[in-house]
């Protein structure tokens, strides 16, 4: 929570302003009792009762002053609060948009969305909370100290006595119960887990007739559970009558010492009467706060999550002084470059190195976990390769500008990836200020005008999230035809074609052809027939460049390659 | 494991802090008296228990509607000692035996009501995690009854959500509102009662403040209701986009986007902010306004109590008492209302956990279902008809007979009916018409345990659980050493893909493993399948993730392991399937064409063009 201080620092002053607040409703609950006690040891002792109605009227104005003083601490409060999330939100939205695929892997998607928005409501809650409650405990209780010392000194010290013991208890609270009820979450996601799991692979436990494993697994998770759930509402409802009987007990010290004070004539009895009032209030703040206590652990640990985010620096980094390119041309090259995932034993890649020129198609093939796509996602610096470089026209690319680098590749990946909006904005993403006709073009190109068309509001139909509402095929050309409204000097096609029948995907690769006939193709391919034409075809295996040339050169000299033909054509392909 | 977001849509239950229930949206039960009551007879075996809460309760409440009383009783002979003192009479003084007498009773008083207290408490503690243990297991006993027809047609969202929404709102209620119910009543009465034996009026002024605070609290709460309604489809909104711009990241990232996503961000964020401090003000006024009027009442009392005193018509102690009391009443009283609130969602909480108990189950294993002790894998299937539902065949009068040992390839156009045949074979569903025979048995006279360890499959989904890589490909049997598990990696081909992983075969899997590819997956699945050693080989679709290579190295280590099995391979790809002793080429649920890939292509018929549309195709 502590590394978090720099989003309170702007409330500072309504924290205080709270505070005061706050403080002045205390006062006037406190107040209350005292004039009460006026009323008794003056008034009705001396039956004067004008005095009666007179300290009944202060008692009002001070009762509003004090529900006024909470209203308006709570709008404040609920106002910072609320800015407090909505900055914090932003600046982890922000921060995890610079965030390679490095950090999302490290993190995980899933776990990234709930940070960016349960954690920072669960911090807001708690930065609420501890505003109007955390204070009011605290407060509560040395003003009711200090309104019962004034009252009496020597019966105060019975209350201060009190104090410590609670002080004790709660600290027991938050010693055995924090960790239980962190115990208790985690036994209650383990369950969660496990159901869900059993939900999403039914077919595969009951094809593997797993249902006993299953239900024993999930017996555990529960036994567990209600084990530590047992333990946490015990100890919680043994505390509760413990601390009421504790202060009762107190009462009745209280009112035996008064007694005698009292029968001295250095006390009254309305000083009594205040007095079990302050005792009870000062029980019920403390009370408060020990609910808070139990609920911090779970704000903690979201604001530890959400530091963890905003700690997380970038892997992949802006130069300082980015380089220039000078001729604008497109030419990819590879120069022995080595990459492995973070914490990984053996690399992806290893010494790939490979030139794609300009008006050129390099094709790059292999078996699954080869690392083809791995080649692509270098490109645009997805993650940086440990060993080697990669250079556009000549300049190291971690040299360049991010936006420099990207603004010249026309990346379209495996899984068609489109946003909420229309057709149009999507294919916009390529370029901000495509006009009508060049949006219109690149769908053409793309083959995606013929079922834009169809649709009653053509380019302004409406693309849900994540583009739910089309098919594979239409997703795959709406991306397509974003990379090429860019106009990019290279094309980068993660395996593009998968969904698209023979007819439509031959007329694509035809019209590509033309527009991209002065860019730099890197083409990702499964299907041999898609490449048979390729300038260049680089075949990998295992990370491991095994052979590069054109179709007929490695028919000739690449074993791998004939394989893959082999197991695409039959047999008498390749001999 | 495949990133079914479970909690979704549901993010407000029970989401914020603050009082439970109050000025937050409430659900209803469609049946409330039916589902009470069920929900009564569901804690049956814990009667005793609740009787001996009930008492508890009781006697407790009780107890401390005592204490005030006597507590004041001590305030009077004090004030008369005083007072005494006052107008000088001889001997005047506090009676110390007296006061004596009364903390002595008070003592035992408060010692009664915590002890009772206690006992009730720990007792329902008890009772309601053991009912909501019972209620977890019986979910989870009914889920693995179920036809795969729920799991197919039900929201795992929606099932998730009732076993963890729904079942937490019961413990708490259990828990918490049960006991605060009775105890709130019981409190009103026996204050009301107390209060009635000090003063008549005083009673009434205070009753008169209970529309003052009902009234507050209703206007505030609808109020607020209406923000948080708004707030929770802000925040559905918020979610959406924050999902969609970081799974799209890499797209975000390519095409420079950040700015625009950024600013749709700051749009949706700010208008959250706009209606989420209203919703949070109006609710969190409601507590100061009900304190301002309890403290209202405190001030009537203590000025009409105060005169009272002085004519002689009260005694001081009962002043006291009754300002306690007005406080016990007053808190009791607005507690209703939300607990009436936590209630009626509770019992709709319920309705729906039952309502999952009472879907309709698979039918059992008949007590004479026999098992298979040498599976040899002669599948006949005699005129089998089945549609998901009744009035629409998705197979019509299927005629099949496979000999041990046989390679069936099923090819044919999406939604033709390939993956039912699947469901059917492992008794995933059942016939409508016809009969499906194993080894000369109908299936539905076998154990379905025993029936589907006979097959082993490899599935378009590829599920795999959290856990280590070693323990998901060992799923597939029981007991086997490490040994095993990476024979069946190398033959899957998935060896060397895992040891380039950080742990090896101790990666743990997690939901979002995106390190791993969907092929890897799948290749995971098969590693699985090979190791299980099954007599009949189902491949539904499953390579279609790993490229062609790959698949025929999978195919290779497949065909070892087809030899004297019986094996069904549905696949797009048909290059996969060449060898196959005998091709089904379904569409629209019936088997149009069959044979061999030979005579197939001799045909030209349906097949035939499926096969050689593959291959017209130019490049980039």
């Amino acid at each position: 929570m502590w590394k978090l201080r720099s989003y309170f620092k702007p409330y500072l002053g309504t924290i205080i302003t709270v505070m005061i607040l706050v403080f002045l409703e205390v006062m006037a609950t406190l107040k209350l009792p005292d004039l009460m006690s006026g009323i008794v040891d003056r008034g009705i002792a001396r039956g004067n009762i004008p005095l009666i109605w007179g300290t009944g009227g202060i008692m009002l104005a001070v009762a509003l002053g004090g529900v006024l003083c909470a209203v308006v601490g709570n709008f404040l409060a609920s106002r910072a609060s609320t800015r407090f999330g909505r900055d914090l939100r932003f600046d982890i939205f922000k921060r995890v948009g610079e965030f390679a695929p490095r950090e999302f892997n490290t993190f995980g998607t899933a776990s990234l969305i709930t940070r960016t928005t349960n954690d920072v409501q669960q911090v807001q809650q708690m930065f609420h909370m501890s505003m109007r409650m955390a204070m009011r405990a605290p407060l509560m209780a040395v003003g009711g100290v200090l309104m019962v010392v004034r009252k009496d000194s020597g019966l105060a010290l019975i209350l201060l006595g009190l104090i410590p013991i609670i002080g004790l208890i709660i600290s027991y609270v938050i010693i055995k119960g924090v960790p239980l009820f962190k115990g208790l979450q985690k036994m209650l996601d383990r369950i969660n887990l496990v159901l869900r799991e059993q939900l999403a692979g039914v077919r595969v436990i009951r094809a593997f007739d797993r249902g006993t494993y299953e239900q024993e697994r999930f017996d555990k998770a529960n036994r567990d559970l209600t084990g530590i759930a047992l333990k946490v509402n015990r100890m919680m409802v043994t505390l509760m009558p413990l601390l009421g009987l504790l202060i009762n007990v107190t009462n009745i010290i209280i009112i035996w010492f008064a007694a005698k004070r009292i029968d001295l004539g250095v006390m009254q009895v309305g000083d009594l009467m205040a007095f079990l009032q302050y005792t009870m209030q000062i029980f019920m703040s403390v009370m408060m706060l020990s609910f808070i206590f139990v609920m911090l652990p779970r704000a903690s640990a979201s604001a530890e999550r959400i530091v963890a985010v905003m700690e997380t620096e970038t892997s992949v980094k802006d130069p300082k002084e980015p380089a220039q390119i000078g001729r604008d041309r497109g030419v990819i090259s590879f120069e022995d470059v080595t990459f492995m995932y973070p914490g990984a034993a053996e690399p992806v890649l290893s010494n790939i190195s490979f030139t794609a020129n300009p008006g050129e198609t390099t094709a790059i093939i292999g078996g699954t976990g080869s690392g083809k796509s791995t080649i692509l996602d270098l490109i645009p610096r997805f993650h940086d390769p440990q060993e080697g470089r990669i250079t556009l026209d000549g300049v190291d690319i971690r040299q360049l500008a991010l936006e420099d680098l990207r603004l010249r590749l026309g990346y379209v990946p495996q899984q068609a990836m489109l946003f909420s909006g229309t057709i149009a904005s999507n294919i916009r993403g390529g370029k901000a200020d495509a006009t009508d006709e060049e949006v219109m073009e690149a769908a053409r190109i793309a083959q995606a005008s013929e079922f834009v068309n169809e649709r009653e509001d053509g380019y302004g139909s409406y693309v849900a999230q994540g583009g739910t509402n089309l098919s594979g095929g239409q997703k795959q050309r709406l991306s397509i035809a974003r990379a090429v409204v860019r106009e990019p000097k290279v094309y980068l096609l993660d395996d593009t074609f998968s969904a698209l029948d023979y007819r439509t995907d031959a007329r694509l690769r035809s019209e590509l052809n033309k527009r991209a006939q002065d860019a730099t193709v890197i083409v990702v391919a499964q299907r041999v027939s898609t490449i048979l034409h390729a300038d260049q075809i680089i075949v990998l295996d295992e990370g491991r460049i095994v052979g590069k040339g054109t179709h007929k050169a490695l028919l000739e000299n690449c074993a791998v390659y004939r394989e893959i033909v082999a197991s695409q054509f039959g047999e008498e392909a390749v001999s | 494991m495949r990133g079914h977001s479970a909690n979704r849509g549901h993010g407000g239950r029970g989401g914020g802090y603050g009082p439970r229930g109050i000025g937050r949206p409430v659900e209803k039960a469609k049946d409330f008296r039916g589902t009470t009551r069920r929900l009564v007879r569901y804690m049956g075996p814990h009667k005793w228990s609740l009787l001996l809460v009930f008492l508890a309760t009781i006697a407790s409440t009780l107890f401390s509607i005592l204490g005030p009383k006597i507590l004041g009783q001590a305030t009077t002979v004090l004030f008369a000692g005083v007072l005494a003192r006052l107008q000088g009479l001889p001997g005047a003084g506090v009676d110390f035996t007296a006061i004596l007498r009364i903390l002595g009773m008070l003592g035992v008083v408060y010692l009664a009501s915590t002890l009772f207290g206690f006992i009730q408490q720990i007792v329902m503690v008890n009772v309601s995690q053991k009912t909501v243990y019972k209620m977890r297991k019986d979910i989870n006993h009914k889920l693995a009854r179920l036809p795969l027809h729920y799991y197919d047609s039900a929201s795992h969202g929606d099932t998730l959500s009732r076993f963890t929404n729904d079942v937490d709102v019961i413990s708490q209620s259990l828990q918490q509102s049960v006991i605060q119910m009775m105890s709130s009543l019981i409190t009103i009465i026996g204050v009301t009662i107390m209060m009635l034996t000090i003063s008549p009026t005083l009673t009434l002024l205070t009753a008169g403040m209970l529309p003052l605070s009902a009234g507050i609290s209703a206007f505030v709460a609808s109020r607020s209701q209406k923000f948080f309604v708004r707030q929770q489809n802000i925040l559905g909104e918020l979610n959406g986009h924050i999902e969609e711009t970081f799974s799209g990241h890499t797209i975000v990232k390519a095409y420079g986007l950040e700015a625009e996503a950024e600013s749709a961000f700051r749009t949706i964020n700010d208008e959250l902010y706009e209606n989420g401090w209203k919703a949070q003000f109006v609710s969190g006024t409601i507590m100061p306004l009900i304190r301002f009027v309890g403290n209202l009442g405190y001030v009537v009392i203590a000025v009409v109590g105060g005169v009272f005193v002085t004519r002689g018509s009260m005694t001081i102690g009962n002043v006291q008492a009754f300002m306690q009391y007005s406080r016990q009443f007053g808190m009791p009283i607005t507690q209703v209302a939300s607990i009436v609130n936590v209630l009626q969602s509770t019992v709709a909480a319920a309705e729906r956990v039952f309502e999952l108990l009472d879907e309709k189950e698979e039918a059992a294993d008949s007590p004479d279902a026999k098992d298979i002790m040498q599976p040899a894998g002669r599948i006949r299937l005699t005129d089998v008809s089945f549609g998901y539902n009744a009035d629409e065949y998705v197979i019509k009068n299927l005629n099949l007979a496979v000999e041990p040992g046989q390679l069936i390839a099923i090819v044919g156009p999406t939604g033709a009916g390939k993956t039912t045949l699947v469901n059917l074979l492992m008794r995933f569903y059942d016939v409508g018409q016809g009969v499906i025979t194993f080894d000369g048995h109908d299936i539905r006279e076998l154990k379905r345990s025993s029936l589907r360890t006979m097959f082993g499959m490899v599935l378009q989904d590829t599920w795999l659980f959290e856990g280590t890589i070693r323990d998901n490909i060992a799923y597939g049997r029981e007991g086997v050493s490490d040994e095993e598990v990476v024979a069946a990696a190398q033959a899957a081909h998935v060896d060397h893909f895992i040891r380039t992983l950080p742990n090896g075969y101790d990666t743990v899997l997690t939901d979002d493993a995106s390190s791993i590819s969907q092929g890897q997956r799948q290749l995971l699945t098969i590693a699985r399948a090979i190791l299980a050693d099954p007599a009949v080989l189902i491949l539904d679709e499953a390579t279609s993730s790993v490229d062609t290579r790959t698949e025929r190295l999978i195919q290779e280590a497949m065909a070892r392991l087809m030899e004297g099995r019986t094996s069904f391979v549905i696949a797009h790809r048909l290059s996969t399937i060449l060898d196959a002793d005998r091709i089904l080429v379904i569409n629209e649920g019936e088997i149009i064409e069959q044979g061999t890939h030979q005579e197939l292509m001799e045909k030209n018929g349906f097949y035939a063009e499926l096969y050689n549309s593959q291959f017209v195709s130019a490049t980039v």
